[in-house]
């Protein structure tokens, strides 16, 4: 670390700040107020990607942290641009992404005189951040700056928000590194525990080895803390199927012969059954979530709950656990497996659970992920789309998709055997996320394959940012699943509301999304028969130095199934119609 | 723990204390906290602790609308946030600052005075046909004054919110009393 005095500004300590903490990409848009910062970037190692919407930077730095682990760091000026940002930084807190905002902020002497650009951003962000601050001298600057990393890396991660005045960054200040001590010491609050009670885990040990029918539900937070292999040494140690939640696909190898898939509202048969009938869900790194539990007092009724998470408020927030252990969820899997291992060397028989996986093998064969062919000459599957867009991908490839049916096609049908090559929004549910982090995604892991899937809603929320992949020479490839139609809410009109269709009609050619995409720089291609789908698919694959955009036209009628109702109980889960007819083998 | 206030009210309240750093924007963090999660608080006072760089809410929480647990819970997330009390009304100290002006001609003021007198209020301040009054005391005992001065008209009256420490232990206080037996334990 420096140890040299130097006087510099402001701007020149954030950036040097950001270099110490090892940040390589930027994602941003300069303004008034943060043009100080703007200055000595170009002097600095930091690449910075200029985006076309500061919502887009955003996203590219949530991308960013999805793949690479690595906390996103978004820049962006003062007042709207603030306010651009609040979606992607409430999507970051809901699905604790590890990100750091920098938004500029108007001089000290300014605040809260309702001064040009000026918004009160610590305010307005205060309950979609983990923490924030506005960073009242430049002196404060490093200190803000370790903080705001340590807080977002560290514990549950989410977004932390570092709003800073113009005056600030003019300012100069004599250059400091405060160690890694000054910085847990500046936040006598904040100590999150890592370590799991032991006792707790030797209990929780005890139960999984005694228990008939147990499940192992797996969420993001396994992910979050880089678990995979921990997580695949306890499934087979113990012989005890996965579920994986829409946050944690990929964390487990949908491969594995213990897996079950995702497990919820739109989950497999076989997942979300599973649990219902389990009498032990071993919880790992996963909340609980509505989209999991349907029905709350119809919710797995007979399991006994081990809840393995690394933030202690979610502890019976949503079902009370029988054995509760705080703590970061690898270092806790860890210690789980030896303690297995220890009981079963001293003696203690595991129960045979044949004969439920042998039940749970039963639904599997009865009620697989399934869908219609389409009739000859009729719109596209889209479950067939992306069924052969995963036939022409490796395990590396790595799928960012948006959110409504197109995403629970994805997270459903797509095969995920590595952890982090797959990207969503879960908790807040962002239409438009798909594009701008896909970019984020491959400019964190250039050497791999992004793929985004988007629909056609939300591929008009945010496409402008292929303009930013193409100038900026960060290339993906994307798969426009178009049906004409908000298609998430069209299904629940059709089912739910006698088919009164309200406000879902987008239409089908306006816009042009081949002539769009050519005039942003991409290659643009448009697929309407299945024989045109393998060939679409090779032909953007064989693509590397610009982006591509496939648009597929596909079948508007098509449900995602299964589905369980909002407000039932996951036992009254709705199948497949060819499945109907074998609805009492779920007992 | 459920009590019944005088006015017939079922109060389903817990008391948090709690120490947070001393700065700008902590309180309206906890407020901000507390109205997203609809959290309810019936009442809070604030102000510097023993050590100058925290200060100590004192909130009055209602337990109706969300369990303790998870308040103190969520409130620990906030990185401000440095230790909480949950303090048993039956096992701590609490007291609360009431302000009232109340109308009182020359015929009501003697009634008043003496009021004041079996409360051990303060009387502040005499007007020609008003009077301003203070009392301080345990939340209870101001709840009955309270409902007392209804009889008159109330022109204005404000309360502080109770600020609260845990009792003593019963070894500590024993030992206080008697500091010859040092180490003895009842």
């Amino acid at each position: 670390m420096s140890t040299t005095s130097t006087r510099m500004t402001g701007a020149q300590a954030l950036i040097k700040a950001l270099e110490m903490e090892q940040v390589d990409t930027i994602f941003g848009l300069p303004g008034g107020c943060i043009l100080p910062a703007y200055d000595p970037l170009l002097e600095s190692t930091i690449r910075h990607v200029l985006v076309r919407h500061e919502q887009g930077a955003g996203h590219m730095a949530e991308g960013y942290a999805h793949v690479t682990g690595r906390p996103g760091v978004a820049m962006v000026t003062s007042g709207p641009a603030a306010t651009n940002l609040v979606t992607p930084l409430m999507d970051a807190y809901m699905d604790s992404i590890p990100m750091v905002g920098i938004t500029g902020q108007v001089g000290t002497s300014a605040i809260g005189s309702d001064a040009f650009q000026e918004c009160d951003t610590v305010g307005i962000t205060r309950s979609c951040t983990k923490h924030n601050e506005l960073v009242m001298t430049a002196d404060d600057l490093p200190l803000a700056v370790r903080q705001a990393f340590h807080l977002a890396t560290t514990g549950r991660p989410g977004p932390v928000l570092l709003d800073i005045p113009k005056d600030v960054l003019q300012n100069e200040m004599t250059w400091h590194w405060p160690t890694d001590d000054e910085v847990v010491d500046s936040l006598p609050g904040y100590r999150p525990t890592m370590k799991g009670h032991p006792l707790m885990i030797k209990e929780a040990a005890r139960m999984i080895l005694a228990a008939e029918r147990p499940v192992l539900y797996v969420g993001g937070g396994m992910l979050k803390a880089r678990a995979a292999e921990i997580l695949r040494e306890l499934a087979e140690l113990t012989g005890i199927n996965v579920v994986t939640t829409l946050m944690a696909r990929g964390v487990f190898p949908d491969d594995h012969e213990l897996c079950l898939g995702m497990p919820g509202m739109h989950g497999t048969i076989a997942a979300t059954t599973a649990m219902q009938r389990s009498d032990l869900l071993i919880t790992l790194g996963a909340r609980f979530d509505d989209r999991i539990t349907g029905r709350l007092d119809g919710f797995a009724p007979d399991a006994k709950i081990i809840h393995v998470d690394i933030d202690p408020a979610e502890q019976g927030k949503v079902r009370r656990p029988d054995v509760s252990i705080v703590g970061d969820c690898r270092l806790v899997t860890e210690e789980l497996v030896q303690a297995i291992r220890d009981l079963t060397a001293s003696g203690v028989k595991p129960t045979d659970i044949s004969p439920w996986k042998s039940r749970i093998s039963g639904w599997q064969e009865i009620f697989p992920l399934t869908y219609d062919d389409a009739a000859p000459g009729a719109a596209l599957k889209p479950q067939y789309c992306l069924e052969e867009l995963r036939a022409a991908s490796t395990d590396d490839t790595i799928l960012v998709s948006g959110v409504g049916q197109h995403q629970m096609w994805a997270s459903l049908h797509w095969k995920f055997n590595k952890p982090y090559s797959w990207v969503n929004s879960g908790g807040l549910g962002t239409m438009g996320f798909s594009i701008p982090a896909a970019i984020g995604a491959k400019a964190g892991r250039p050497d791999a394959t992004v793929w985004a899937v988007d629909g056609d809603g939300c591929f008009q929320m945010t496409a402008q940012e292929l303009v930013t992949a193409t100038v900026e020479r960060i290339p993906i490839k994307v798969a426009l699943l178009n049906n004409s139609y908000l298609g998430m809410v069209r299904q629940w009109q059709e089912m739910f509301y006698d088919e009164r269709y309200s406000e879902v009609y987008l239409s089908t050619d306006t816009p042009d999304y081949v002539k769009w995409a050519e005039s942003m720089g991409c290659v643009g291609i448009r697929v309407e028969s299945p024989e045109e789908v393998g060939p679409a698919i090779e032909k953007a694959n064989s693509i590397n130095d610009r982006s591509v955009v496939v648009e597929f036209r596909t079948d508007a009628d098509e449900k995602v199934f299964p589905m369980v109702p909002a407000g039932v109980s996951n036992d009254e889960v709705l199948v497949h119609p060819s499945q109907e007819q074998y609805r009492a083998q779920l007992g | 723990m459920t009590a019944f206030n005088p006015h017939g009210k079922s109060l389903n309240h817990g008391i948090l204390s709690v120490l947070v750093q001393n700065r700008p924007g902590v309180l309206a963090r906890v407020a901000s906290l507390f109205a997203r999660r609809g959290y309810n608080i019936f009442s809070l006072a604030v102000a510097p602790a023993e050590d100058e760089s925290q200060s100590r809410i004192t909130m009055v929480v209602d337990l109706e609308s969300a369990p303790l647990d998870q308040m103190v819970k969520q409130l620990f997330k906030l990185v401000d946030v440095v230790k909480i009390s949950e303090l048993d009304p039956r096992r701590s100290i609490e007291r609360e600052l009431l302000l009232a002006t109340v109308e009182a001609d020359t015929d009501q003021r003697s009634e008043i005075v003496e009021l004041v007198k079996i409360f051990e209020a303060k009387i502040l301040a005499v007007g020609s046909d008003a009077v301003t009054m203070s009392l301080e005391g345990h939340p209870d005992k101001l709840d009955d004054f309270e409902e007392l001065l209804d009889s008159y008209a109330i022109v204005e009256l404000q309360r502080t919110g109770r600020v609260a420490l845990p009792k003593l232990d019963r070894a500590t206080r024993l030992r206080v009393a008697n500091p010859n037996q040092k180490g003895q334990v009842s």
